[in-house]
Formats: structure tokens, C-alpha cells, sequence
């Protein structure tokens, strides 16, 4: 019978209820959105380092941040060092980073050594960089940017000439030749990272102490640097997401404080009414909070809907800034969140509504 | 106090207090009713009719005196005691009806049933008041599809699905028709004999009244004639 008072109140407002379903579903979509794009951002950066195909990635000692978006800081003479004196290691490749627009990087190469570690990119348009100026970039950023093989286009105020289109999935979006890179930065001789491959992965943790007796340079086996790329080990990133689940809460309370306050104001003479019938207060309260949940509930369903609405989008106007993937572990998360503040936004007109004096209520007009 | 009553109250008094100033409702009522009985209460507005209705019905406390309801003292009764004697004890009939317009005639009455703790399929008897009633075939309906006389039916009936030793009508017929008035009173009284509950009624209208089978006259706040 709770049930049936719940949902013939939702459905005698009708516009009320969905617009408290739109707003509670907000803060559901803003927290999976941002979940999904910080996952997704991660997981494609993983997936790309992977896709080099090497067994260890060497970075300069000063560097902190596994983005290595800072600025480059090893010397490209200790990639033929690494190839010739250390033990196990077959080949040795370095690679320039350049924040092109967050979070798309250019990443300058030799293109002979890359192919080799990595097995060469798959080409779905054109062929693999011959001059300074040409440029690769991946299928989803020449979607987003609408750019075709053979034409030119500015980036650091240089003009690239597309050479290739290539699958992603390795090391980065947009390619050019290293030396290109260094020149336009005004760094040459040095790298952002030194992909490293070995003759035998198990040999890895015994090539880091080496390398790392014998320099200082930062050395990682590419499990360890995979990991690193988790939402945990980005600085902010999990405070940035607690904030959002506090704003959450805070339109959730702030919704169905303010729908339910108008509803128990509109039905104060059924609140008299419940109660010349015997209703308890707690019975009152019952049914008010019974109504927040289905509210919660409901918004949670309107807001996984509207995350897909936002991961529609993203794929279709921005794919290669911002890939985002669905993040199902979430939902009962962003879910429990909207429920909370909907139970605390319930609480006062709830709490009003039990203490309402049975006459008066009854003389409400 | 009780003496095989159903109601008695004793110096009943009950004070609101508006702003800064107290105004005395009741002043003093001295009220005896035995089970079964079929009592009018006349009187001009403001008398305290309707107050004394409250308070034997449990939905204000007195400010003094004694009142004994179905044998429970309603002056030492908590808030969760009077809540308990409208569950079970005391069934209301307004003079607006009061039905709940979100639900059907028949989810009004499930709905006392469900808060009285009944189970949800009215018994046997109960479905044979509401052939009297003349509503079994109105309780799919919503309020706002149902004639006045009808609504008024629905809340008797849905006042008296518990089976309450009391039932409190307040001007049960004073937004009704000549016609529908006439036929809410026959069924007041028809109940009154056929199920043995008391039957207090509140009206302005001494046609009403002769149904009953004795009639309080009140003013200000005091009993002043029994007829």
C-alpha cells in the first residue's frame, strides 16, 4: 500500500516527478561522464604504450609524472648506449614528446627503430613518414579533425603534410620524425622516454639494476609503467572525482529537499487526512522517504541513460581527446551517491510532514 | 469512570491558544454514551462541537478534565496512543469528504484498512455494507469521478472497515443534496443498527438530527440541552 501511495503521487504530478528524475539523473551522468573519460583517457594511454612493444621504458631522473608531459630530459646519446652496453638489451629506441592540445600528445620517432620494436603501425591510408614535414595520425583523430591523407594542415605553427592514416592503439595519435620535433622544440640531442626491448622479458628486473647502477636515469619494466596509469596514481584525479560525488549529493538533496517540500506543502490536507485514519508518523515519514528512493532510483536510471547520451556524443564530435568508456562498476556508485542526498533531502519535508497537526492539515485548502 | 460507557467525559475543557490569547473551546462538557447509542450534536459555529469531536476522537489532546474513550483515558493518552485509538477505535466522516484524490474509491478504503492493520481483501461482512452503501460497482473510480453523495459513501465506508466501536460524523450531509442527505442518514442509522457502533454526528440541520436518537445542544463550549 506504500508502494501504490508512492507511485500515484509520481503519477498524479507527472511533470514534477520527471523533472526530479531529469535533475536527481545530473550529478549520475557528471559522475560516470567524468569516471568514464578519466578511465578511458588511462586505459588508451595503457593500451598505446603496450602497443610499442617494448620491455622497458626509461625516463629522466627529474621526471614525476607518468604522462611525461613535462619537458623532454634524457639524452638521446644514451639510447646507443643502451643498444650496445647493456647486457639482454636488443634494441633501444627514443621518443619526443609534445602536448599538442591536453590530452593529445605529438610524439616524434625514428620510424626505422619504432618498426622494428613495435612491428610497424597498420596503415588504413597512405605509407610511413619519408620527409621532415610529413605527419601520421590515428583514425580517430583524422575523424575528429576531418583530415584526409595528402593534405596539409598547422600544428606548433608548422605545416605537416598527412602522409598516412594509422590504427591507434600505438604509442601515440599524431607521429612525426624525432629530429623534426627537436628542432621545432630547440632540443636536440635529447628525448622525452627510451623504449627499451629485451632479448628476454623475464631478464627485466636484472637489466633495471644495471641500467640503473651504471646512470641516472628513471627505469621501469612496462608493467610496473602501466600501472602507473591509474586513476589513483594521477595526482587529483580521485579528489577531482570525490568532489564531483559531493556535488552529487548535494543536487540530490538540494532536488528532492525542494520537490519534496513542495509535495508535502500540496498534500498537507492528505497528510491530515492519512492521519485521522491512524496513520503513525512513522508511517508519514515512511512514505516520504519511500518516494525519495523511487525519485533516487529513477534518476539513477535517467542519469546511466544520459551517460550514454555524453559517451555518444564525445565518440562522435571528439573521439580522440576524450575517450571515454562506460564504467558499469560505477553505477551502483554514482547510484548510492544520488540516493543518499536524495534520502537527506528528504528527511526535513519528510520530518515536517509527520509533525503536521492533524486539524490544522485537515483545514488546509 | 465507566459504568458500561462507551464515551464520558467529565469538566472537559480544551483552551487554543492564538498569538498571545487563549481562547476557551470547550468549558467544561459532561458528556455520557453508551455503546450502540445515535447522538446528534447541534449547535451554532464556534460552540465547540467540532472540538469535542477532535478530542474524542483522538486528534487533540484535552487541557483538562477527564475523557474516557472505549475505556482508555484520552487525557493521559500519548500522542502514540491517540494515533493507536483512531487506528482501531474511531472511524471519521467528514463534511468534505476527505477522500485521498490520488487513490480509487477502493484503494481509499484498502488504505484504512492497510494503516488499521488489516489484511488487504475486505471481509465478508464488508462487502455486504458496501452493497448497502450502493458503491460496489463505484470503487474503481477516482474522487473527482464520483458524485458527492457517492464520495460520501466511500468515506463511510471507508470509516467503518475496521469495524470501530465509534463513528464521528461532522456534518456528514452538509455538502450534499436533499436527495443524497436523506440517503447518508438512512445509511448512518441502518449501520448504527445493523453493526452496533456508536454514532456520534455533528449537524446544523435539525431534520438530520431527528434521525438520531438523542440530541446534544451546545454553546459556548458547554452542553446546554439534551432532547
Amino acid at each position: 500500500m506504500t508502494a501504490k501511495l508512492v507511485f500515484e503521487n509520481l503519477k498524479h504530478k507527472p511533470m514534477r516527478s520527471l523533472l526530479s528524475f531529469l535533475l536527481i539523473g545530473v550529478p549520475v551522468t557528471l559522475i560516470l561522464t567524468l569516471v568514464g573519460l578519466a578511465h578511458g583517457m588511462l586505459e588508451d594511454s595503457q593500451n598505446r604504450a603496450r602497443g610499442v612493444g617494448a620491455d622497458l621504458v626509461i625516463r629522466g631522473s627529474g621526471t614525476t609524472s607518468v604522462t611525461n608531459l613535462g619537458p623532454p630530459a634524457v639524452r638521446e646519446g644514451y639510447v646507443k648506449f643502451l643498444g650496445t652496453e647493456v647486457p639482454h638489451v636488443t634494441m633501444a629506441t627514443g621518443v619526443v614528446n609534445h602536448l599538442v592540445d591536453f590530452p593529445v600528445v605529438m610524439t616524434g620517432i625514428d620510424q626505422e627503430q619504432f618498426d622494428r620494436m613495435s612491428g610497424g603501425f597498420e596503415y588504413v591510408a597512405g605509407h610511413q613518414l619519408s620527409g621532415p614535414d610529413d605527419i601520421l595520425i590515428d583514425r580517430l583523430y583524422a575523424a575528429q579533425k576531418k583530415l584526409q591523407v595528402g593534405q596539409t594542415f598547422s600544428l606548433m605553427n608548422h605545416n605537416w603534410r598527412v602522409v598516412g592514416i594509422i590504427e591507434g592503439g600505438k604509442l601515440a595519435r599524431i607521429v612525426v620524425q624525432a629530429k623534426t620535433l627537436q628542432y621545432l622544440d630547440g632540443i636536440q640531442g635529447i628525448v622525452s622516454q627510451i623504449w627499451v626491448k629485451l632479448d628476454n622479458p623475464a631478464n627485466d628486473d636484472a637489466v633495471v639494476k644495471d641500467i640503473e647502477s651504471r646512470t641516472d636515469l628513471k627505469v621501469n619494466t612496462m608493467e610496473e609503467f602501466t600501472e602507473m596509469f591509474s586513476v589513483n596514481n594521477i595526482h587529483g584525479v580521485t579528489e577531482f572525482i570525490y568532489v564531483i560525488m559531493g556535488i552529487g549529493v548535494v543536487i540530490g538533496f538540494a532536488v528532492v529537499c525542494l520537490s519534496m517540500y513542495m509535495s508535502v506543502l500540496q498534500r498537507t490536507r492528505e497528510i491530515g487526512i492519512l492521519k485521522s485514519l491512524g496513520a503513525s508518523k512513522g508511517f508519514i515519514l515512511r512514505i516520504i522517504l519511500a518516494e525519495a528512493v523511487v525519485l533516487g532510483i529513477g534518476g539513477t536510471i535517467i542519469g546511466i541513460l544520459m551517460s550514454y547520451g555524453a559517451w555518444w556524443l564525445i565518440r562522435t564530435f571528439v573521439p580522440a581527446s576524450l575517450p571515454m568508456i562506460i564504467m558499469y562498476a560505477w553505477w551502483p556508485i554514482a547510484g548510492a551517491v544520488t540516493l543518499v542526498g536524495a534520502l537527506l533531502g528528504a528527511l526535513y519535508p519528510g520530518l515536517s510532514a509527520a509533525r503536521h497537526d492533524a486539524i490544522e492539515a485537515l483545514a488546509y485548502e | 469512570m465507566n459504568n458500561g460507557l462507551i464515551i464520558q467525559t467529565q469538566d472537559l475543557r480544551k483552551t487554543y491558544r492564538l498569538g498571545k490569547v487563549d481562547v476557551p473551546a470547550l468549558r467544561g462538557v459532561d458528556l455520557r454514551v453508551k455503546p450502540g447509542e445515535f447522538l446528534a450534536i447541534v449547535g451554532p459555529s464556534g460552540s465547540g462541537k467540532s472540538t469535542l469531536f477532535h478530542i474524542i476522537g483522538g486528534l487533540t489532546p484535552p487541557t483538562s478534565g477527564q475523557v474516557q474513550v472505549a475505556g482508555q483515558d484520552l487525557a493521559t493518552l500519548t500522542d502514540a496512543g491517540r494515533t493507536s485509538l483512531r487506528k482501531r477505535t474511531v472511524g471519521f466522516v467528514f463534511q468534505k469528504f476527505n477522500l485521498l484524490p490520488n487513490l480509487t474509491a477502493r484503494d481509499n478504503i484498502a488504505v484504512a484498512r492497510y494503516i488499521g492493520g488489516a489484511g488487504s481483501a475486505p471481509d465478508a461482512q464488508f462487502e455486504e455494507v458496501l452493497r448497502v452503501l450502493g458503491i460496489d460497482q463505484r470503487l474503481d473510480h477516482k474522487p473527482n469521478a464520483l458524485s458527492g453523495g457517492e464520495q460520501q459513501r466511500i468515506a463511510i465506508a471507508r470509516a467503518i472497515v475496521n469495524h470501530p466501536a465509534i463513528l464521528l460524523a461532522d456534518e456528514p450531509t452538509g455538502n450534499l443534496d436533499t436527495e443524497n442527505s436523506a440517503a447518508v442518514l438512512e445509511i448512518l442509522c441502518d449501520l448504527n443498527r445493523r453493526l452496533g457502533q456508536t454514532t456520534l454526528m455533528i449537524t446544523h440541520n435539525p431534520e438530520a438530527a431527528a434521525f438520531a436518537h438523542q440530541t446534544l445542544h451546545m454553546r459556548d463550549g458547554r452542553i446546554v440541552e439534551k432532547t
